[in-house]
């Protein structure tokens, strides 16, 4: 039997909940994707389909009280980090019972006592939060270091500029885990980037940077967990760039007009859950069976949150004006 | 009672709630080493001393990475006060300022709380031209969920400062350039002014004049000088400009039946036309007169010292403008 995974850094039992948690992203925007076309999701929502190995892979590095930030395709962050998928749900259907009483919805998902400070709809805009939380992680000596998940898009934001320049000299505990999933929208990272390596930003920045196969859920998650061991132990941030992709189009909706069919079923063959799952059968912690039973729970769990979602209240006409300030 | 400047009431205030809070921290560019030692008006004058520089903490020139770091910072358990060196630098921060800051509240749900204040200053009269001279107090006032303050006296900016870093809120404290240098009364002792009460800084019996900043004391020099004439002024200093003591300034015009609003910012916009159409719904059949307003001029802050004199209300200009109404 082949033995693809290091388990003297992740147990089965680690590794299961992983797979898990990656089954769980991919069926909750699968169903996503049906309530928006149903028109029972209002705005925009951004699925994180096809890059479930990058928040999995870095999660399973945190200590529940550290923190993450989070983006406008923030669904995949929220579970990774332990967010509950019945509040997401209600949330985004706009229910008094969502994780933001209904006045988020699915750009600003956020589970603060979970560590969880906020999906973001500005791009690049949880840069600052991400450095200021571990600044105040820091100063507090709390321990607790910062994963700041953000975009290919983001990556050219001069907040990032900023920040990282800051959390370099003041050796703050964050890791800035650029999620190249190749778009902006429709602009391709090889248009909107300088260059080709996006992760060689951090020598401008003063700190380590890494790239990785961001299809590949226990390299992301080796990559992480060097970075937050190097943030905790005082020495600072680090720069990774996952290099991914969205099999869906940005938002649901997209026409898609910028990229061809043929590109998609590309990235499509290295799908990150049957890597994943290919590896886990080989080493013997998966069998089809409990590989079965897996997609089976998680289905029977986003079915019931659906329905927790639609058995739920509007949240009251008078809630408009409450929580302005504290 | 003793007399302070208005920058060391505020170092008080700083140096107290410091001593109070070990949460409460001071982040901003050139505030611990410049000039005397500290700010480039003084207010954090010898506190890195007291403190050490991780609670005085020297930043580069980077806005949008301070404020957003204090936005992080202060979700996350600390209690930053940020300082933007000019109002004119936080155009750099307005993401931060507006889109994060002040709606992280509300769009969680109420799960969290911000309590950020960023300390900056306004005005003209130094011949510092249009980009260091702007009142922008108008923007932040429109913004739900952020607080804003004006003090004009030491023994206001003090007090008021003091209940800004207490407030759970995000706060946009706007000191005036040139009162820096201005002496008054300071109770000895512990003291804080809530946000959200004016004070009647000359009771009158014929007009009431509501200024800020810098038209509070030349609506003073003003109502000395009418009273000469058998002009009695009520002079009203709002000190907050959200939450708007309205209820105050609307039992002065029951009282005056005749209304001047003064201040710096461009007339356009500005917060004189909110505070009129706010008296106007609460008071109208109480006006013997039309509301008259005394603002600056609508263009940028001039460099010369006759043009920025001209764009900026004078106690002649108010003194012209309640005889107009009298």
């Amino acid at each position: 039997m082949a033995i693809h995974v290091d388990r003297r850094t992740l147990s089965a039992t680690a590794l299961l909940d992983m797979y898990r948690k990656m089954v769980t992203i991919r069926q909750f925007e699968l169903k996503v994707i049906d309530l928006y076309n149903e028109g029972l999701i209002r705005g925009s929502t951004h699925t994180y389909i096809g890059m479930e190995a990058i928040a999995v892979g870095a999660c399973a590095a945190l200590r529940p009280d550290d923190y993450i930030t989070s983006t406008h395709r923030g669904h995949g962050h929220c579970i990774a980090k332990g967010g509950r998928v019945d509040l997401m749900m209600a949330e985004l259907l706009g229910k008094a019972t969502g994780y933001c009483k209904g006045k988020g919805g699915s750009m600003h998902i956020a589970d603060v006592e979970a560590g969880i400070l906020g999906a973001n709809g500005i791009v690049g805009g949880s840069i600052g939060i991400a450095t200021g939380a571990a600044l105040s992680a820091k100063m507090r000596q709390s321990g607790q270091v910062c994963i700041c998940f953000f975009g290919d898009g983001a990556i050219n934001q001069g907040i990032l500029y900023e920040c990282a320049n800051m959390a370099a000299i003041w050796k703050l505990p964050v890791i800035y885990l650029c999620e190249n999933n190749q778009y902006a929208m429709s602009t391709h990272i090889s248009y909107a980037a300088s260059v080709p390596d996006l992760s060689i930003r951090a020598v401008a920045f003063g700190m380590p940077g890494m790239a990785v196969d961001g299809m590949d859920v226990l390299a992301v998650h080796d990559a992480v967990r060097q970075a937050v061991e190097r943030a905790r132990a005082g020495e600072g941030p680090s720069l990774i760039v996952a290099n991914a992709y969205r099999f869906e189009g940005h938002n649901v909706g997209d026409t898609q007009v910028y990229r061809t069919k043929e590109e998609v079923e590309r990235w499509r063959e290295r799908d990150p859950i049957v890597l994943f799952r290919t590896l886990l059968l080989e080493d013997g912690i998966l069998t089809p069976e409990s590989a079965e039973a897996i997609e089976r729970e998680v289905a029977e769990q986003i079915e019931a949150a659906v329905a927790f979602a639609k058995a739920s209240p509007e949240p009251p006409v008078e809630s408009l004006l409450e929580d302005i300030y504290a | 009672m003793r007399e302070l400047h208005y920058w060391r009431a505020l170092n008080e205030a700083l140096r107290e709630e410091m001593q109070r809070d070990e949460r409460v921290f001071l982040m901003g560019e050139d505030i611990a080493r410049w000039g005397a030692g500290g700010g480039i008006f003084g207010v954090t004058r010898n506190l890195v001393n007291e403190f050490g520089p991780d609670r005085v903490r020297d930043t580069p020139i980077s806005e949008e990475g301070i404020v957003g770091i204090g936005v992080g910072a202060a979700v996350t358990g600390m209690r930053p006060v940020i300082e933007i060196m000019y109002i004119d630098f936080l155009t750099l921060a307005m993401d931060q300022v507006v889109n994060q800051a002040a709606k992280m509240r509300y769009m969680f749900g109420g799960k969290a709380k911000v309590p950020l204040v960023i300390r900056t200053q306004e005005g003209a009269g130094r011949g510092n031209a249009a980009q260091h001279s702007q009142s922008l107090e108008a923007w932040f006032v429109h913004v739900p969920g952020l607080k804003v303050v004006v003090p004009s006296t030491p023994a206001d900016a003090k007090g008021l400062l003091k209940s800004a870093i207490r407030d759970d809120n995000p706060v946009i404290f706007i000191e005036h350039k040139l009162l820096y240098a201005t002496r008054g009364p300071v109770p000895d002792g512990e003291y804080t002014i809530p946000l959200g009460v004016a004070d009647i800084k000359r009771p009158g019996r014929d007009v009431t004049f509501v200024g800020i900043h810098t038209l509070v004391h030349r609506g003073l020099a003003a109502a000395e000088k009418l009273a000469q004439e058998g002009i009695e002024v009520e002079v009203i200093d709002p000190r907050t400009l959200y939450p708007l003591d309205i209820e105050t300034i609307v039992r002065s015009v029951k009282k005056t039946g005749r209304l001047v609003i003064g201040h710096e910012a461009p007339q356009r916009g500005g917060v004189a036309a909110e505070i009129a159409m706010q008296v106007m719904e609460q008071a109208f059949d109480y006006l013997d007169a039309p509301i008259v307003r005394v603002c600056g001029a609508n263009c940028p802050i001039p460099y010369n010292q006759t043009l920025e004199r001209a764009a900026i209300p004078q106690e002649e200009d108010i003194i012209r403008a309640i005889k107009s109404i009298v």
